[in-house]
């Protein structure tokens, strides 16, 4: 089962992201044991002596997955929409993870520069796959935008604390059944992601989950798992939590039965 | 003149993007440029010329999230 994301078809529902790796091989390893089909990427200043990022450059192209570009640490308007133009010339793709950060500590989304980037990106042509809070009037300005996915966060970027507001983002998913939702950042663990998934969420994003664990390759096929389990849990339709008992195996017919046990 | 490039000062005889990118090391590679927080696209850097003062980006690909 395939999810579209703007003009693209995708099947694998786990988006992973390309930093904090031991190694490079070891970031390539761990991508195709993810069977991620779309890898986040950055931009960075370059050295002209160094070039560090002609080589990453080589890298990413060798996993043959496409690239998500993000605005990761750009605190204005201006900065983002800069960055993903000269990310969308490097890249050659109209998609951009939009992030407009506005608190250090929590790294969480300026939401009002993030709609207006949003606006501005929009109708220049780019496809934003915007990184945002769980706030349905947010999402809805943010579709109003232009954008046709929306990335809500599950915590802060980086704090492996999972789902903290399972509320707000199942709120999100009832208000928007026909958007496509990524759960993007503060997944720690894989329950976490298959959690997100039992949500009714299309897809993960993540990074530093697999990328500092200590077998980021082991790790990225747990993920892979996990997200499969909750996306093929939420296609079965679980059954409602319950406060009371209920017997599953039948009582007609129990030995022994009287009318005590009534 | 005396640039910013990539947040440091640089005195350069560079006249256009171009020139700068041939004189700083960075010959074919892949790279974006950006001057004075707008992108200076890379079909326009031969024509782009540099003044005194401009504040100019070089970005790569890198590692993202």
């Amino acid at each position: 089962m395939t999810i579209k994301l703007y003009d693209d078809e995708i099947t694998s529902r786990f988006l992973i992201g390309t930093a904090l790796y031991p190694s490079p091989a070891i970031m390539l390893e761990a991508i195709k044991a993810s069977r991620a089909e779309i890898v986040t990427v950055s931009l960075r200043r370059e050295s002209g002596s160094e070039q560090a990022g002609q080589n990453f450059w080589s890298f990413i192209k060798d996993s043959g997955a496409k690239v998500l570009p993000n605005t990761a640490g750009c605190k204005s308007v201006k900065e983002a929409v800069t960055t993903a133009h000269m990310a969308r010339e490097i890249f050659e793709t109209p998609w951009v993870k939009l992030e407009v950060i506005g608190e250090d500590d929590s790294l969480q989304p300026d939401v009002f520069g993030l709609v207006e980037a949003a606006r501005i990106l929009t109708e220049d042509g780019f496809q934003v796959f915007p990184y945002t809070t769980e706030d349905l009037v947010v999402a809805e300005k943010l579709i109003t935008a232009g954008c046709e996915i929306l990335m809500p966060w599950g915590a802060p970027i980086g704090s492996g604390r999972g789902l903290n507001n399972i509320y707000g983002l199942r709120s999100l998913r009832a208000h928007f059944p026909d958007i496509p939702l990524i759960v993007d950042a503060g997944i720690g663990l894989p329950s976490h992601a298959a959690a997100a998934m039992e949500l009714g969420y299309d897809a993960v994003l993540l990074n530093t989950a697999v990328a500092k664990a200590g077998d980021p390759v082991l790790m990225a096929k747990a993920f892979a798992l996990a997200i499969q389990s909750g996306q093929q849990c939420y296609q079965a339709d679980p059954i409602e939590k319950r406060d009371m008992a209920a017997p599953s195996t039948p009582v007609a017919g129990l030995p022994f039965w009287n009318q005590d046990h009534a | 003149m005396n640039i910013l490039l990539n947040g440091q000062s640089l005195e350069t005889q560079a006249g256009s993007l171009s020139e700068l990118l041939t004189e700083q090391g960075y010959g074919s590679a892949k790279v974006a440029t950006a001057v004075n927080g707008t992108l200076a696209p890379a079909s326009m850097r031969n024509e782009h010329k540099i003044t005194d003062g401009d504040q100019i980006e070089i970005v790569a690909p890198m590692q993202g999230g």
